[in-house]
């Protein structure tokens, strides 16, 4: 659309105006208290940049808002020199810019293709929002008297210390990582911290990179929470509008907000796609407030932060034993020759048939994380010699739910799989292997996530993990490492028995 | 145009390598924005086609040269002899599908030029006198920014001619093939232009029963068209 600046204000205008982007300055309007605007806008615009589609009210009743001083303006697309920037995604890459003569200006009118899925941001694209200070900024409770959490769990000795940290971040607005192991329970530490920002009127989101994980976490926290406002977003959930307090996000769908929170925690920032996505990045440093507090969930930081953690550079606290103390299991190499070319000639290593052989005949569930599928898909008939049950699963295959259900019932002896369930998923009591460890996808963090799914239950705390490889790499001997030193920090920390 | 940059694949994102490259270094190769793993998801249409709707043909559906529901439509007298020809590029598979829910939904202008050498291909094969797009109601245009239909001849290096507007705005996607048939016409003319004797060919992006270009051609003949031939990227 078109806009021109007429007594100090943006109005839309056909024919004089020109695309917001080419307007120098974007008059800010002072509040009109007198105006009595409309709730429902307030709660859909509230800390978000969103499109003139994307809000269910005219344009008229939006620009209403504007020219009394609640509603903002910017622009979606800005030139910096020769170049476009996409102000809602962060996009500057030339490949992912094009233009089209444009009917809603006019005009030839560039548009970003980054981030065209959440509704094209164009030159004559405003991002509206809803202007930004303490009093409309607030989470909207006014009932903070009431006690908010209700759980009746208990934190082991290393949650409690993190949960302690967690809070007093939050509160005074401070960065931190939280490095916990796998199975250390990190959603509980959250708990005691978004109690404490939610009852002083913050707003808090915890964003994931996942979309399981944003419908696995809503529920658990809405139990805990009953009180408080939560929405779910993920690309297709029906609760874009919601305005709430505590909001559980995929990184992408935070494209949407605009400094809207008082504390961000991101889970898991070392997993794809927000570790390589820097779109990602942007998105969560759109999102939190100017002055706002940032948590860091992992349970395998890179080597950088892991670095600066040591050197003390990066304020941090560690989990570094599980919730039922017991150590980790330390995963055992056991070399196995050159199995791709054994596959070749349709056979298998015999130490990883007698692995094999050996679980099924116990009746213990096991996982074996494959390299790539088409390795996969060769190597099932010949594993099913062993047992007809085995199974394997991919990230594209149908029955995907179907068999991690029944692998957690107990019914697959023993399920092959891409590095798809390396987080994330937990079975009670399996063994876990790799073959091919060598390979150069199975990085630090992955064998170290998929060391992690061994011995998670309470009833089950031991589990065997072993990484069938043809050479050592260096990305073997850290994940080992990093194990290592996380049990013996439990030890020293009488955080294990 | 220096701001924008062409060496990756417009549907994928990924590099292109040198020899697939839009440019096209061979006399003849079609120019494409799109790789070869992407160009190979989209299946041609060919082989024995029906002479009016050009969908392939299947011998157990069809009469002659015309499959069944061409047949039907040239039984009916309010359509016997609307549409002369359509050519439609590609199968509506599921690539497609998404490509172009991309391009006109999302507004993704720029895939225009995935299809436009394959448009220009037919619209130098099949003679004509005026280039017509199917058009989109005004609010419609406003909300996407662009007619897709109109876009792929401005691609091609083609003019559009837009002889037609449209009356109705409902969307078409969600009618069944009879709701289509009997809907009241959709489209008007939109400007005056002598066409007595004069051939058309219509653009749309997609032909699923064949009653929006019949629609379009019906209103065209009224006016005097002779020949009235249509292309579509997908069916």
């Amino acid at each position: 659309m078109r806009f021109a600046v007429i007594d100090s204000k943006l109005v839309p205008e056909k024919i004089l105006g020109s695309p917001i982007s080419r307007i120098d300055d974007i008059p800010e309007i002072p509040l009109d208290p007198q105006f009595s605007f409309q709730a429902d806008l307030k709660k859909i615009l509230n800390g978000k940049q969103l499109l003139f589609e994307d809000v269910p009210f005219s344009h008229e009743i939006i620009q209403q808002h504007y020219e009394h001083g609640y509603v903002t303006y910017r622009k979606g697309l800005i030139t910096a020199g020769k170049r476009f920037v996409c102000q809602r995604c962060g996009n500057e890459d030339k490949t992912w810019f094009a233009a089209f003569h444009c009917h809603r200006c006019n005009e030839e009118c560039a548009y970003c293709r980054r981030c065209l899925m959440m509704g094209r941001v164009s030159e004559c694209t405003p991002l509206v929002g809803w202007r930004d200070d303490a009093e409309v900024g607030s989470n909207g409770r006014d009932d903070v008297a009431q006690r908010l959490l209700q759980w009746d769990g208990s934190l082991s000795d290393g949650q409690k210390e993190a949960a302690i940290r967690v809070e007093r971040a939050m509160l005074e607005k401070e960065e931190l990582l939280v490095w916990a192991v796998c199975g250390a329970g990190k959603t509980e530490i959250l708990f005691q911290g978004i109690e404490a920002a939610i009852a002083a009127g913050q707003r808090v989101c915890i964003a994931t990179p996942r979309t399981d994980v944003v419908l696995e976490l809503a529920p658990r926290l809405k139990a805990v929470f009953p009180n408080v406002s939560i929405a779910a977003l993920y690309g297709g959930s029906e609760e874009r509008h919601v305005f709430a307090a505590l909001t559980i996000s995929t990184t992408h769908q935070l494209l949407r907000f605009y400094r809207a929170f008082d504390t961000l925690i991101v889970d898991e920032v070392d997993a794809f796609p927000y570790s390589v996505d820097e779109t990602l990045h942007y998105a969560v440093r759109q999102a939190r407030k100017p002055y706002s507090a940032m948590i860091f969930l992992t349970a395998t930081p890179c080597r950088s932060w892991q670095r600066e953690c040591r050197e003390g550079k990066r304020a941090h606290v560690t989990i570094p034993a599980r919730f039922h103390r017991h150590p980790l299991p330390v995963p055992e190499f056991v070399w196995c020759g050159n199995w791709a070319k054994l596959l070749q000639k349709g056979r298998l290593p015999g130490s990883v048939v007698s692995w094999a052989k050996t679980r099924c005949d116990a009746g213990k569930g096991a996982l074996m994380f494959i390299p790539r599928i088409e390795l996969m898909e060769k190597m099932l008939p010949l594993f099913r010699k062993l047992h007809q049950g085995i199974e394997s699963v991919h990230a594209e295959d149908s029955h995907r739910k179907e068999k991690v259900r029944k692998m957690r019932e107990g019914k697959i002896p023993l399920l092959l799989t891409t590095t798809i369930l390396e987080r994330g998923v937990t079975f009670p009591n399996i063994d876990v292997a790799v073959l091919g460890a060598e390979a150069e996808l199975f990085t630090e963090s992955a064998l170290v996530q998929i060391a992690g799914r061994a011995g998670r239950s309470a009833s089950f705390p031991k589990g065997v993990v072993s990484f069938f490889h043809f050479g050592v790499t260096e990305e073997m001997q850290r994940a080992r490492k990093v194990i290592q030193s996380m049990n013996k920090e439990a030890e020293k920390r009488c955080l294990v028995d | 145009m220096g701001m924008f940059s062409q060496e990756r694949c417009l549907i994928c994102h990924e590099e292109m390598v040198a020899s697939a490259t839009w440019r096209g270094v061979f006399l003849g190769e079609e120019v494409t924005g799109c790789c070869s793993r992407c160009l190979s998801k989209l299946e041609a249409i060919g082989g024995e086609t029906c002479r009016i709707c050009g969908r392939e043909l299947d011998s157990n559906f069809c009469k002659e040269d015309l499959c069944l529901d061409c047949v039907r439509w040239e039984e009916d007298g309010d359509w016997a002899g609307m549409l002369d020809s359509n050519i439609s590029l590609f199968h509506y598979n599921d690539f497609l599908r998404e490509t172009i829910a991309r391009y006109k939904f999302r507004g993704d202008y720029v895939l225009a030029r995935v299809f436009a050498e394959k448009i220009e291909e037919v619209l130098r094969k099949v003679p004509h006198d005026y280039l017509v797009p199917i058009p989109l109601s005004e609010e419609r245009l406003y909300e996407r920014g662009f007619n897709q239909s109109e876009a792929l001849i401005l691609e091609a290096g083609r003019e559009a001619t837009l002889l037609l507007a449209r009356i109705h705005s409902e969307k078409q996607s969600k009618k069944s093939r009879k709701d289509r048939i009997h809907l009241p016409q959709v489209f008007t003319l939109g400007r005056n232009e002598e066409l007595t004797g004069k051939t058309i060919m219509l653009v749309d992006d997609i032909y699923t029963t064949g009653s929006t270009i019949r629609h379009a051609a019906k209103i065209l003949k009224g006016a005097g068209a002779a020949r009235i031939h249509s292309v579509t990227i997908a069916r």
